[in-house]
């Protein structure tokens, strides 16, 4: 029976869960593995966090949903929090270590059956107004606001078999560009786990943001360089 | 990227929802009536962005009373019509159906469920199996095939209109939110460039030729004795249909102790247990009705014959469980429930759950 | 949200009908639901009618002022508000029933409930919120989704050809309701008119005379994906050369 490997990824609206999720998967499909990709929906969902299932398999699949992950990506404080139950004695732990973090919605305001999270926010006057608001493959026009905060607390850590802190937010803000956030943390989750080739990522995103990527090569570059940066961090550290 | 297309065998990688939109490209229907309702909104989404290219038709009705009644509409004037819905829509569906069982009107019901009753969650449960096999006032004249993958959606929606246009019962496929809403591969083709016949509509009323007969449709009758002789009728062909309709998947429930039964996307989990637990020396047998309507009695009864316990899960209150304990009535096995309504049920909850029995 | 309320930035009191528990409210920014439930909490205020009130609302996103009020409300099913609200003030007249909903719990499903309880002349209040799409499901669309608007179930425009024209709802209710209705549309672009136009509808059945429905146009800038300046436009400009803004049926005075 062929292994299957469990990831869940979870944070807060504009942070791009979905995204990586839908790239993880689809690269894996890609590569010819089975994968299956299930993100949480629902109008009464608890809160303001973003829950993703991704499985990858050489093998079947079973239930969509599982109870432990063996790679664990909680974006934010909050999320941190909130998804301790998915952690193992065996999982692996990437998490955002910076002291940015992305807003937090209240939990009740919640609305859309179709948006996992906080429904997008156009009437906002354009944060990151430099790059065109849909830039993050299938990601709806979510606003990002990114503030200072006090990080997470590392007694909410629950006990795993590895953990791995990436200051993705800083490195974003300071470096790159704060959209790109989840791209540094997918080349950092793949550099920890070798769970696909960096270079399937690299040709998932090429196949679904090539025609934005024609229209805009920054968006290439960019993406790309955050998805390397994210990669040679954890590499580095290893 | 490759554009997603019927031509020749194309693996996809995509929600269930889009992959029914597909299938009834696929099976060449004509016109897709709806309602929106969630989970199953992005099957009208798809059909109405694919209808231009492939020649298809669509209205979005008033409500799901006029879906089911305009799609009866559809099929009575000879066209391969469908509608889909979920929850308290699935409930307002069912005086649709029941005009279809009476009149014996080939439709397909695409059902996503959700939570229930009343509004509930717009997620998932398998809160519907009762209503999708018995809802409406008559005998539950009708065929359902609860699927559990994208594959299966795929190929069962394509099956669907064959079991309806060659039966003339009304058809369901019977999925649910986390199918709809979940992504994952599958292969996509034409089935008549596999060599499958897709089964030709005929009108019942509408066609205007040379030699045309008028025909009186009715659903009423006069007295006991006709509308008993009538419904008798609908019986004996339902049981002739069942005969050659029913599916059912088993493994390893020949020198099983515990048999796990499911239907529906909890079989992928009880699938992944039964692995699982075999490859620990564990005696664990899978039953799995792939139609819960005709449910696969006889097999059902053969497959536990020499087992001593029974669990049956589901993600309902008993809803599986009751036609379970109708098929194999006088059996003496023990059956243990594992009753989640509204509630996913994992491969690990599964596992540990028959390493009790 | 919470931050500023801390901080008493907020925006000033909230009528004493809100119920404070769940604000900031679900809905998204730029919502018309935030602003009707407002004034209609400002004049059950001012009309003192709290405690008579029972708030009923459909599905869609309606259903999410399940527990905006500090009233009596009942979440119902889709289009089923109008029998809910309707059958609750024939058991017993002394509430104030209030029946809320949207286009698609109105003119669709709801249609024949509302059309019927015209025609009965009910006296119950109906706040309807237009905004030309199904917002809580992904934006399909709806009754009265404009010509050549896009949307879910529309993706090249809506052609009236095909689908009708949008269904223009309180012409059929004043078309058909007897002597001793109101009925009138209002627009968030003149919210002190719309609740100008809520309170006489209120009172309307506090007097007992008859139906009182009010549409008022609404904006979905989630759906429509305009930002705020586009959907303010599409409201005052678009919505309202198809739907007219104003009083449709009053009730005529009495003789002496």
């Amino acid at each position: 029976m062929a292994k299957v490997v469990k990831i869940a990824l979870a944070g807060e609206g504009g942070q791009g869960v979905q995204s990586i999720a839908e790239i993880l998967a689809e690269a894996a499909n890609d590569e010819g593995k089975n994968a299956l990709y299930i993100p949480n929906f629902g109008v009464e969902q608890r809160g303001g966090v973003s829950i993703a299932y991704v499985q990858i398999s050489d093998g079947p699949i079973g239930a969509p949903k599982f109870k432990k992950a063996d790679i664990l990506i909680p974006l934010s404080p909050r999320s941190v929090k909130r998804t301790q139950t998915y952690a193992g004695k065996d999982t692996i732990y990437v998490y955002d270590n910076s002291l940015i973090q992305e807003g937090e919605v209240g939990d009740n305001i919640i609305g859309m059956q179709y948006f996992d999270v906080t429904p997008p926010c156009p009437t906002a006057e354009a944060p990151n107004a430099d790059l065109p608001a849909d830039m993050i493959a299938g990601e709806p026009k979510t606003c990002s606001f990114t503030k200072p905060g006090p990080g997470v607390d590392p007694k909410d850590i629950p006990e795993v078999k590895k953990v791995i802190a990436i200051p993705a937010n800083d490195i974003a803000k300071n470096e790159l560009h704060p959209r790109v956030f989840n791209m540094i943390i997918l080349g950092a989750v793949i550099a920890a786990t070798e769970v696909l080739p960096l270079d399937t990522i690299k040709k998932a995103l090429e196949t679904k943001l090539g025609d934005k990527f024609k229209e805009n090569p920054e968006l290439r570059t960019m993406n790309f360089t955050a998805l390397d940066r994210g990669y040679n961090l954890i590499k580095s550290a290893m | 990227m490759a554009e997603v297309s019927l031509k020749g065998e194309q693996r996809v990688f995509m929600t269930g929802n889009e992959a029914v939109a597909w299938a009834a490209v696929a099976a060449k229907v004509d016109i897709m009536y709806g309602y929106p309702i969630t989970p199953q909104n992005e099957i009208m989404h798809y059909w109405t962005r694919l209808a231009p290219k492939y020649g298809k038709r669509f209205l979005q009705t008033e409500d799901e009373i006029s879906a089911g009644f305009t799609t009866l509409g559809g099929v009575m004037s000879g066209r391969k019509a469908f509608t889909a819905t979920a929850g308290p829509g699935n409930v307002l569906m069912q005086e649709s159906a029941g005009m279809a069982e009476m009149m014996r009107l080939p439709i397909v019901y695409v059902i996503q469920q959700r939570g229930g009753p009343s509004t509930a969650t717009v997620i998932y449960a398998q809160q519907e199996t009762t209503l999708t096999c018995f809802g409406g006032n008559g005998e539950g004249h009708r065929i359902v095939y609860s699927t559990a993958t994208h594959q299966e959606l795929f190929d069962y929606t394509i099956k669907a209109f064959n079991s309806a246009w060659t039966y003339r019962f009304p058809t369901f496929v019977l999925g649910d939110g986390y199918q709809a809403k979940m992504r994952e591969p599958l292969t996509i083709y034409d089935p008549e460039a596999r060599g499958e016949e897709l089964v030709k509509p005929t009108a019942l009323v509408g066609e205007n030729h040379k030699d045309k007969q008028f025909k009186h449709l009715r659903n009423t009758y006069n007295t006991e004795d006709e509308l008993y002789e009538v419904v008798m009728a609908n019986q004996r062909d339902w049981d002739a249909m069942a005969a050659k309709v029913i599916e059912w998947d088993e493994k390893g429930c020949e020198d099983a102790d515990v048999i796990v039964l499911t239907h529906g996307v909890v079989s992928r989990a009880a699938l992944s247990a039964y692995e699982q637990l075999r490859a620990e020396g564990k005696k664990v047998g899978y039953f799995r009705p792939i139609t819960v309507r005709p449910f696969p009695e006889e097999q059902l009864r053969a497959a536990i014959k020499g087992a001593k316990k029974l669990l049956v899960a589901e993600s309902a209150y008993g809803q599986l469980l009751k036609f379970v304990q109708s098929a194999i009535y006088g059996s003496t096995i023990e059956i243990v429930p594992m009753l989640r309504p509204g509630v996913g049920i994992t491969t690990e909850e599964l596992v540990e759950e028959l390493s009790k029995l | 949200m919470q931050e500023l309320k801390e901080n008493n930035i907020l925006q000033p009191a909230m009528p004493s009908s809100w119920n404070e528990e769940t604000k900031p409210h679900k809905f998204c920014p730029g919502c018309g639901h935030g602003m009707i439930l407002k004034v209609l909490g400002e004049t059950i205020d001012e009309l003192g009618i709290k405690d008579q009130v029972v708030f009923g609302c459909d599905i869609g996103c309606s259903l999410l002022s399940w527990d905006f009020f500090a009233c009596d409300s009942v979440q119902t099913h889709h289009g089923r508000t109008t029998p809910v609200i309707t059958g609750m003030k024939r058991a017993n007249n002394e509430i104030i029933g209030i029946a809320y909903m949207g286009d698609g719990g109105g003119y669709a499903i709801g249609s024949q409930h509302l059309f019927n309880a015209a025609v009965r002349n009910e006296k119950i209040t109906i706040i309807l919120c237009n905004n030309c799409n199904y917002g809580m499901t992904g934006g399909q669309m709806a009754p009265t989704t404009l010509p050549g608007m896009k949307t879910e179930t529309t993706p090249y425009g809506r052609d009236i050809e095909q689908t009708g024209a949008p269904t223009k709802g309180p012409e059929m209710v004043a078309a058909v309701a007897p002597e001793g209705a109101y009925v009138a549309r209002g627009t968030v672009a003149n919210l002190r008119q719309a609740k100008g136009f809520i309170k006489k509808a209120l009172e309307n059945q506090i007097a007992g005379n008859g139906i009182s429905f009010v549409e008022i146009l609404s904006g979905c800038p989630t759906n429509w994906r305009t930002n705020a300046k586009q959907t303010w436009e599409f409201i005052e400009k678009d919505m309202a050369q198809y739907f007219k803004v104003g009083e449709l049926r009053t009730p005529q005075k009495k003789e002496g």
